[in-house]
């Protein structure tokens, strides 16, 4: 199905099951632990399933001189060891920027260098330690503040519109200021994992994954495969945030494991390997230049980011947000890309945005303070209804002023005191910030396939992802919808490589395209049961298990035959995308308190509006939501990959050393959902909002801790060390 | 990890006795910090000696009027005790504000105290430490050290110590009682447990090979305000980046111990008067010598303002 | 919805592990020394192999193992008991999380030889999909998961979580060191920071272990 005009009435627009506050479908397997995640099928395929260590490079950068394996390969239970001398001759993935199986060059710290396969768990990682690797260390780049000059301009993002410098330099109030974001680590719950199978010439990887096309493409890039011969399967994943969007050292080397030891083998990341062996979030240095005339209205905007990754890697696309966000006749953004030599910088939940507002809202709430405005009422005045740099381009719902309106309302932010460092609790300093978020949204062709089983059960099939976002829920929601059938008599089977090509997860793409690559299956469906049963589909209605036409009606059952009734079918977008600009806004207001001894800061309470077209869901998009907020804690206050940056390795490499927030960092959070459906976005009306939740969070933190103590930390997390020397002295 | 036999001791003799049998044994209790290291073979006993048969689990009244806790007394336990809640409030608080509920339940007395560095430079195995193995350097100086010492570090190692627990028992002037391999037994006072650095980083307490720690005497009350305050950016379930640990008395003395600040809490007995002359005072004589790096030197003011605020809710 | 691709059957049980696992109707009496191991060989010890009896779930199993399995390895790898999970098997994360006697543990840093005669609960032993536990059909009303990774740790967690506050047990955030505590969001938020949901659910969770808590009440 094409979708390249806006969606008019449609069957989705009843919301009997769509837009409902269902429980998720798979709540019960989840809950009592019958989920099955990669590293736990049970196939008869994998029922002898070996086990498989990675060893992971002691150096960051350098070649390998030497690898005593004999001791390793003599311990009990080994049965084989890949290494790149062994493994034959491998490809690298499209989407991989280093390779996943380094050797005899090193390319970054804990590349995998090895896999050790055994009889058990034990044997495989203590053989893994008999290892013994040389290396000639060569000498790498691991700093970005040090190698920001020498970092290259990117022609992706940047923005030239007006007279950018001779306005900022004439602006009667301007504020330039220099933010840093650090590295940061996806740490989903469930490692990396794979069990791989080989079959004669064909291999099917039971992994933990969030695009099944991109991950069996690039399996069979690798390997070397024809394509057909690679089958992937993601039933569950234990969370991916980005960081599981790619083929990863755990899929490969199980596979190659696999053939070399002759029998299936499972492989999962270790923790403390995950941070440096797999993709992070990239550091970021921004410059933020804002120009105002006195009157509040920006006229000058300039955003300009400095990141680094690997040779042929890519930026972080930090200045993004800046170049639709906020009205201003003269723009300038700007990306530079630095060679560091740590490892594959990637996607993490909102790349670009989540890191670009956590330094653009704190220069918004600077810049209305010189302006001496309420930083509400600041963005409000500097609202654009349409693409900036190119005023005949509208959004095609933008809903940010009422966002922040109904935020500030629900919130109680006219008790904000505006002069920092004025209101205490006891021990505490309290202070409320706001923030505006905004993330793009992407739509991306996605197929489903559905069945009509002669008892009147619709199954659908897709290669969709369920990484903890409700994908197994609003897939069955949309189906029962369209089909007319309640929800219970829907079956959804995901991550299977060997169903249509979805959207995937990722990019927040994935509810409203997947859902409507569904909506296109049902809407062929239809037809095929309206064709069979000799109704006109136009005039047809589905409900209630039936298909009815005037005063005539069938059983779905019916249509379905003894053999059932299979419909296939994806969505394409259109350019409505080009035509409008599409977004989704929101706002989030924020209480801290902050120790006025210890500066520790504690998060009191959190409220977000969003508005992302219609919601599926309300229950699992506001979990979504929620999961964002708290995720945007963490960067604010406590998330960091610390760098050595004579060694080159993120050196708190587990999760006692990388903190990510927990139960008792997280107030009750409330999220507010605008009325909203768009329907230039697709037929669901729909987009998405598990990015959306992320950004600006950490800037709304930010800012409150400012309006609790009075002192601007622009370097995050926003640790007690950055202030506590500048805190008001103690009685 | 590496292989390992395995055997259960019904009692301290027979759990000497094994350890004389196996010299490269080490008793396990909870588990909780050996097998994690023992995953990284950061440990690599050959033997391990089971040592929860012990019956080691009771905490009872000394005739002088204070406790003995038995070296295998749980960490929940002991924080849910009602003589400890009532008497020791230090001690219960600082346990309360270690690790997790989970851990707690299995981590025990004499495990806190042998508890060893989170020092992530120790837990990752290409990076030189003198504590792995001697004389390889240490990676951490001049490197990511923002948990790390501000004072009685060494040259050869700056890491600290994880213990909230080991805080208060120093406050506390707990002992230390242990059985030798060969059956002897004595008394260390917890000031005495652990090692600075020097030169010999590897070495972190007072303990011979083969000595178990059998159990933790603590004087009689000492009454008092007791306050422990753990200063961390995680609101739980992390390590103290500076704690401190009080027990102020109404006319204004008191005892303080830091943790998070050096290889073993530290306490500076002559320094204590200075609290007379307020926190920051008493600081610069209990940290006099402290040489921080630039991530950690937050840790000396952190210090300060954590203690002027403990004193001021002990006098509240 | 049913859980896919899985065929768990008793023969399962005994297959497919380096070590012999059999569930046995009956505890066993056996003593589960570590024989006397002989030599190691020169750069790669053997491993040692040493039997344990516990009961899962109230079944009685019997395992051979190499004694370096932890628990979690082997609920997970020789009773397929894969509700219960490995995040970082560093202690760091409470995914792990069973009952052991009762009391809430971390399973992948302990022993399995060291539960000889121990009662361990999972989350299969809390309830199934047909038959959810309260805490797992208020988990599923309140959304209290997303990816569901950490969730069976959360739910053993917060069992035995409630326990410990009814038994009177104090935690950091208990005011009164010496009083009752009592059910509250702050003290459940306390006791529930060692099982870290990266996907965020906590304020739901709350709600979720809150709605029990007061129907118990």
């Amino acid at each position: 199905m094409k979708f390249d005009k806006p969606a008019t009435l449609n069957p989705i627009d009843r919301l009997r099951v769509v837009g409902q506050p269902l429980d998720r479908i798979d709540g019960p397997l989840k809950t009592t632990g019958q989920a099955p995640y990669a590293y736990e099928h049970r196939h008869q395929a994998v029922a002898d399933a070996a086990y498989g260590h990675v060893v992971g490079a002691g150096i960051a950068k350098g070649r390998i001189t030497g690898m005593e394996l004999d001791a390793a390969r003599a311990a009990p239970g080994v049965l084989a060891i890949v290494t790149a001398a062994n493994a034959g001759p491998l490809d690298k993935g499209k989407m991989n920027t280093v390779r996943l199986l380094g050797g005899p060059e090193v390319d970054h710290y804990h590349q995998a260098i090895a896999l050790v396969v055994a009889e058990n768990f034990e044997q495989a990682r203590a053989a893994a330690a008999l290892i013994r690797v040389d290396y000639a260390v060569a000498e790498g780049a691991y700093d970005l503040a040090a190698t920001r000059d020498t970092a290259k301009k990117v022609d992706q993002s940047a923005t030239a519109t007006g007279d950018f410098a001779g306005t900022y330099a004439a602006a009667p109030v301007r504020l330039d200021a220099t933010y840093t974001t650090p590295d940061q680590s996806h740490a989903m719950m469930e490692p990396h994992a794979s069990v791989a199978a080989w079959d004669g010439d064909r291999v099917t990887v039971w992994t933990s994954n969030q695009m099944i096309d991109w991950g069996a493409g690039d399996l069979a890039r690798t390997l070397k495969l024809p394509r057909e011969k690679v089958r992937l399967v993601s039933a569950f994943v234990g969370g991916g945030f980005g960081g599981k969007l790619f083929l990863r050292a755990d899929a490969l080397l199980a596979a190659l494991g696999a053939r070399a030891a002759g029998r299936p083998v499972k492989v999962a990341l270790s923790r403390p390997l995950m941070m440096n062996n797999t993709t992070h979030r990239p550091a970021t240095i921004q410059r933020i230049r804002l120009g105002a005339g006195r009157d509040g209205r920006l006229t000058a905007i300039g955003h300009e980011s400095w990141s680094g990754d690997q040779e042929g890697g890519g930026p972080e696309t930090a200045v993004d947000q800046t170049r639709l966000l906020y009205a201003g006749a003269n723009r300038l953004t700007q990306l530079r890309l630095a060679v560091l030599d740590l490892p594959e910088g990637n996607a993490m939940r909102a790349p670009g945005e989540a890191p670009g507002l956590m330094a653009l809202e704190i220069a918004m709430d600077e810049m209305a303070e010189k302006l001496g405005m309420d930083p509400v009422a600041f963005r409000i005045l500097n609202d654009t209804q349409v693409d900036p740099n190119d005023p005949e381009r509208p959004f095609s719902q933008r809903q940010l002023v009422e966002c922040l309106r109904q935020g500030a309302a629900r919130f109680g932010w006219e008790r904000r005191d505006g002069r920092p460092g004025s209101r205490r609790d006891g021990r505490w300093l309290t202070g409320l910030g706001v923030a505006a978020a905004f993330r793009n949204n992407l739509v991306t062709q996605s197929g489903a396939r559905l069945r009509l089983d002669r008892d009147g059960r619709v199954t659908v099939e897709t290669d969709m992802t369920d990484i903890g976002t409700g994908s197994y829920t609003i897939i069955a929601q949309t189906a029962a919808e369209m089909m007319g059938v309640a929800i219970d008599r829907v079956t959804v089977r995901l991550g299977d490589s060997s169903f249509p090509v979805s959207a995937g997860s990722g990019g927040q793409w994935g509810a409203n395209s997947a859902t409507a690559g569904v909506y296109a299956a049902c809407v062929k469906l239809r037809d095929a049961v309206a064709q069979r049963l000799g109704f006109n589909s136009a005039d047809a209605v589905f409900e209630g298990g039936q298909i009815r036409a005037g005063n005539r009606s069938a059983d779905l059952a019916e249509a379905a035959g003894p053999d059932g009734l299979v419909a296939e079918d994806s969505i394409e977008f259109g350019d409505l995308a080009e035509t409008y600009q599409q977004s989704t806004f929101g706002a989030h207001f924020v209480e801290v308190a902050v120790d006025a001894a210890t500066g520790e800061t504690r998060v009191r309470r959190m409220l977000a509006v969003c508005a992302a077209g219609r919601i599926l869901n309300p229950k699992t998009a506001r979990s979504q939501v929620i999961g964002a907020m708290t995720m945007g804690i963490g960067g604010a206050l406590m998330e960091e990959l610390a760098v050595d940056t004579r060694h080159g390795l993120f050196v708190n490499h587990d999760l006692a050393g990388y903190e990510v927030p927990v139960h008792a960092d997280v107030p009750h959070q409330e999220v507010i959902f605008l009325d909203e459906v768009d329907p230039i976005s697709s037929p669901m009306k729909a987009k998405g909002v598990g990015e959306l939740g992320i950004c600006g969070v950490a800037a709304a933190i930010a800012n409150a801790v400012y309006n609790a103590t009075g002192v601007r930390v622009r370097d995050y997390p926003v640790t007690l060390d950055k202030h506590l020397d500048r805190l008001p002295a103690l009685a | 990890m590496k292989p390992f036999t395995y055997e259960r001791a019904a009692s301290p003799a027979e759990a000497a006795a094994a350890a004389r049998r196996h010299p490269d044994a080490r008793f396990i209790a909870g588990g909780t910090n050996l097998l994690d290291l023992m995953k990284l073979e950061i440990e690599t006993p050959s033997h391990l000696i089971d040592v929860n048969g012990l019956a080691l689990d009771r905490i009872e009244a000394t005739p002088d009027g204070g406790l003995r806790i038995g070296a295998l007394v749980r960490n929940t336990d002991l924080a849910a005790d009602p003589r400890i809640r009532r008497d020791y409030a230090l001690l219960s608080r600082a346990l309360l504000a270690g690790a997790s509920g989970q851990l707690r339940n299995k981590a025990t007395t004499a495990g806190n105290l042998l508890q060893r560095t989170r020092c992530p430079y120790f837990y990752d195995g290409n990076m030189a430490c003198n504590k792995r193995q001697p004389g390889a350097g240490c990676a951490a100086l001049g490197g990511v050290t923002r948990q790390l010492a501000v004072i009685g570090h060494s040259e050869a190692c700056i890491a600290t110590n994880p213990s909230d627990m080991a805080v208060a028992l120093r406050a506390l002037d707990a002992v230390v009682e242990t059985v030798a391999a060969d059956g002897s037994t004595r008394a260390i006072p917890v000031a005495e447990f652990h090692r600075l650095p020097g030169d010999t980083p590897q070495h972190e307490t007072a303990l011979q090979p083969g000595e178990l720690i059998t159990g933790v005497t603590l004087p009689p009350p000492v009454g008092g305000r007791q306050i422990y305050r753990k200063v961390r950016d995680r609101a739980s379930y992390a390590f103290a980046l500076v704690s401190v640990g009080a027990v102020v008395q109404p006319d204004g003395t008191a005892r303080v111990a830091l943790g998070g600040v050096a290889a073993r809490p530290w306490r500076v007995e002559a320094a204590e008067p200075e609290l007379a002359r307020g926190a920051r005072a008493a600081i610069d004589a209990i940290l006099d010598g402290a040489r921080p790096t630039q991530d950690n030197a937050f840790k000396v003011t952190l210090a300060a303002r954590t203690l002027q605020a403990v004193l001021a809710e002990a006098r509240s | 919805m049913r859980a896919p691709d899985v065929a768990t059957t008793r023969r399962d049980l005994v297959t497919g592990t380096a070590a012999t696992a059999a569930m046995m109707a009956a505890p066993s009496a056996s003593e589960a020394r570590a024989p006397a191991q002989a030599a190691a060989a020169p750069r790669a010890a053997a491993a040692a192999l040493a039997k344990v009896s516990f009961r899962v779930n109230g079944e009685a199993c019997r395992l051979e193992l190499d004694t370096r399995t932890t628990l979690l390895d082997a609920l997970r790898e020789h009773l397929r008991l894969t509700g219960t999970k490995k995040g970082c098997d560093h202690g760091q994360c409470g995914a792990c999380t069973v009952l052991v006697d009762g009391r809430r543990i971390n399973a992948c840093l302990t022993l399995a030889v060291m539960h000889e005669g121990d009662t361990i609960t999972t989350i299969e032993g809390l309830g199934s999909p047909d038959r959810l536990h309260p805490l797992q059909a208020a988990f599923v009303r309140h959304d209290g998961y997303q990816c569901g990774y950490c969730t069976p740790g959360q739910i053993c967690s917060s069992a035995a979580m409630l326990d410990e506050i009814r038994a009177g047990i104090p935690s950091h955030a208990s005011a009164d060191l010496t009083a009752t505590p009592q059910v509250t969001a702050e003290e459940i938020r306390e006791r529930m920071s060692g099982n870290i949901c990266r996907c965020g659910a906590y304020s739901n969770i709350v709600d979720a272990i809150t709605e029990v808590a007061e129907r118990q009440a």
